[in-house]
């Protein structure tokens, strides 16, 4: 009872159809509105309940103290209203919430910074931002500038500071909160790859002090290594609660699909649809071992882009990432648009072993995530008539890799002698 | 392990509007939030500006030869037998404070968005920021006002030490003015086009180009309703010894006191749904 730090009972969040209306909502509309009042009652079906939609509906779950919990789900699950509601960002439609202890919530790095104040400057307004006291700041100042590792930058403006150097000030000040509550939303897929090692690490110590963590990323091999449960949402509702590897299994398993697409277009760049075809170019129903998997992807880059890169990660049945591959690697230059474009990526023959297997694609530039989906397409390979399988039906492992092999002999024992004797 | 329990802080979440007690409480916590935005905003300015600290000077200045020059000399406005510069800039300093801190309080939850959609704190505090920053100005442009009366060898009275509580109203009734309209603007962006409307005409009925006198007295009571009439009228009795009216004082702290309380009620029905509106 009294290791609960977060009860959350039959919580729920709606939200009204048609909100991009309500947005530019004018005081013009409302009167009209208002006029027209008296005659929307004659109109069939009247006010419908119909225009409003649940976010998050009925969710009731205890997470104990300490508990490092992943909050998983595809988009539109309800997992930043989720985040949104227990940062108090947002106030619930139905329910509540119980919370032990302060909680931090970390929804985005550096929020607050302030372009024309310096590193030093904007770690204390940061600071002040996230719920930190002034003495606690300047007491752990030392200890911020240094992860950061931003040295003698510190009093430049963070306006010429490089997007890597923001990330790092803007990260290392939150670190330093002591909540007993962490609330983190996907910061990770900022950064470099050094950086974010560090991140994890941080969040591990975190993790390992006893604190409480609720972790939402769309990075499975990092809910896999940081979280102890899980929690999956789908449209809105807690489907499963449970360990980690079950959980993502779970949520992996239940987003199968052979091909992708896009809800909706919108105006940034994003990926519009994907499947699986064969070298000639028709859908791929039953992929084999034996034979190439081409992976298409169509995307749309409204704006000019520069730098823009596409790439796929390969996935087991269990959300660990087998291995990636991106147009920047391949030396394939990617258009920077703006237009729709289509890419190819092949997969050869002889790679993926017989299996479960799930292909998130993402599109980024500079480190900044422009769409992820993941997983965008799941499907089986099967043994097919790969040499690979000749001797026998199974194989250890996921991928095959064409390693050389050579035998040498050191000393040969003459095999008359052997019968000789 | 319960005596540990039992120090951590217990939150509760809900539908609905929270209680006016853990409000109070939540503000004054973050106090030090509250002098790290107004420090910001200040910073800011002066990075950002080249003249910096002129504009709080140069606006109510400016107005003031421009008034001078119209209302004082070719439409020969009376000045309670006060020079007519002195008499318009002890109430310009005042007024551009109040529509100052008008502007940038109802634009300000809009304008800081981007922070309300990352991080809790006590919404309130983004309009009182907005309303606290410009005091620095009206200090700022107080310094002016001083250099003039030694101009015109303007002595100030006892009344002088009245001067803080009728600043204070000004920033309390630009307060209350402000939790309307920061509301208002996320939910109605055309609020936005009416607010210079409003602002203009508010300067048209507080005594800013004009005395308080030139008002019939059987008006002055509906008159003391607008409280910037009482601000600008107390800032020219504290400093330059004109009459001002305890009647009109009264009705402008209870006209405050209500708008301040309606405005606090409004500000909190709609400040958990600010990130959704906007």
């Amino acid at each position: 009872m009294a290791d609960i730090a977060i009860r959350i009972r039959g919580l729920g969040k709606r939200y009204r159809i048609g909100a991009r209306e309500e947005q530019y909502d004018t005081l013009r509309d409302r009167i009209a509105a208002a006029a027209a009042r008296p005659f929307r009652r004659l109109a069939p079906g009247g006010l419908a309940a119909s225009t409003t939609i649940w976010a998050l509906h009925d969710v009731t779950h205890d997470i104990r103290r300490g508990e490092v919990v992943g909050v998983i789900g595809g988009n539109g699950a309800g997992k930043s209203t989720l985040l949104k509601i227990l940062s108090r960002i947002t106030t619930p439609t139905e329910g509540e919430i119980e919370i032990h202890g302060r909680v931090g919530s970390l929804l985005e790095v550096g929020t607050g910074f302030h372009p024309d104040l310096t590193g030093r400057e904007n770690i204390f307004l940061n600071g002040a931002i996230l719920g930190m006291r002034k003495a606690e700041i300047e007491r752990k100042f030392d200890d911020i500038v240094r992860f950061a590792e931003i040295g003698e930058f510190i009093d430049t403006p963070v306006k010429h500071y490089s997007s890597g150097m923001y990330v790092r000030l803007g990260f290392a000040v939150a670190a330093h909160m002591e909540p007993e509550i962490l609330i983190v939303d996907e910061v990770l897929a900022v950064g470099d790859v050094h950086f974010q090692r560090k991140c994890l690490g941080k969040l591990d110590d975190v993790a390992r002090s006893g604190r409480t963590v609720l972790f939402v990323s769309h990075n499975m091999a990092a809910v896999q290594r940081l979280c102890t449960s899980a929690m999956l949402l789908q449209r809105g509702n807690l489907v499963r609660v449970g360990d980690v590897r079950s959980t993502v299994a779970a949520y992996l398993g239940g987003e199968a699909r052979g091909g992708f697409v896009a809800a909706a277009r919108t105006a940034d760049p994003q990926i519009l649809s994907a499947d699986l075809e064969d070298m000639a170019g028709r859908s791929l129903d039953n992929p084999s071992c034996s034979r190439p998997i081409v992976c298409r992807i169509a995307f749309s880059v409204p704006q000019r882009c520069p730098g823009l890169r596409l790439g796929i990660g390969v996935l087991s049945s269990d959300g660990v990432t087998l291995f990636t591959t991106n147009t920047a690697d391949a030396g394939c230059s990617c258009p920077s648009g703006p237009g729709d474009f289509e890419a190819r990526v092949t997969i050869p023959a002889h790679t993926l072993l017989a299996g479960d297997f799930h292909i998130a694609i993402c599109l980024w530039n500079a480190g900044t995530i422009l769409d992820l989906q993941e997983p965008a397409l799941s499907f089986s390979v099967d043994a097919g008539d790969s040499t690979l399988y000749a001797e026998s039906a199974t194989r250890k492992g996921y991928v095959n890799v064409d390693c050389p092999w050579s035998v040498t002999v050191d000393t040969e024992l003459p095999s008359l002698a052997i019968s000789h004797l | 392990m319960s005596a540990h329990s039992t120090a951590v802080p217990v939150t509760y979440i809900r539908p609905g509007t929270r209680a006016m007690s853990s409000t109070v409480d939540e503000v004054w916590q973050a106090r030090e939030l509250l002098y790290f935005l107004v420090w910001r905003d200040i910073k800011v300015r002066y990075k950002q500006t080249a003249l910096g600290v002129a504009w709080s000077v140069l606006q109510p200045f400016l107005t003031m030869v421009v008034f001078t020059i119209f209302f004082g000399r070719l439409a020969r406005v009376p000045s309670d037998g006060v020079p007519y510069p002195l008499f318009s800039l002890a109430a310009l300093v005042p007024w551009t404070y109040f529509s100052t801190a008008v502007s940038n309080g109802s634009s300000s939850l809009v304008g800081n968005q981007h922070l309300i959609a990352k991080v809790y704190f006590p919404r309130v505090l983004v309009p009182l920021n907005a309303v606290s920053m410009p005091v620095v100005d009206l200090a700022v442009s107080f310094g002016m006002l001083v250099i003039l009366m030694a101009w015109y060898h303007v002595v100030p009275t006892f009344a002088l030490l009245l001067l803080p509580l009728y600043v204070a109203l000004a920033v309390v009734s630009a307060f209350a003015v402000t939790l309307w309209t920061s509301a208002l603007t996320v939910r109605y962006r055309d609020a936005r086009y009416v607010l210079p409307f409003l602002v203009q005409t508010w300067l048209f009925i507080t005594p800013v180009a004009y005395p308080t006198s030139m008002v019939p007295e059987r008006w002055r009571l509906l008159y003391a309703l607008n409280p910037m009439a009482t601000v600008v009228d107390g800032f020219r009795s504290s400093l330059l010894g004109t009459p001002a009216s305890g009647a009109m004082a009264a009705v402008a702290v209870g006209t405050v006191i209500a708008a301040l309380a309606a405005g606090i009620a409004y500000f909190r029905s709609v400040e958990g749904s600010i990130v959704d509106l906007a």
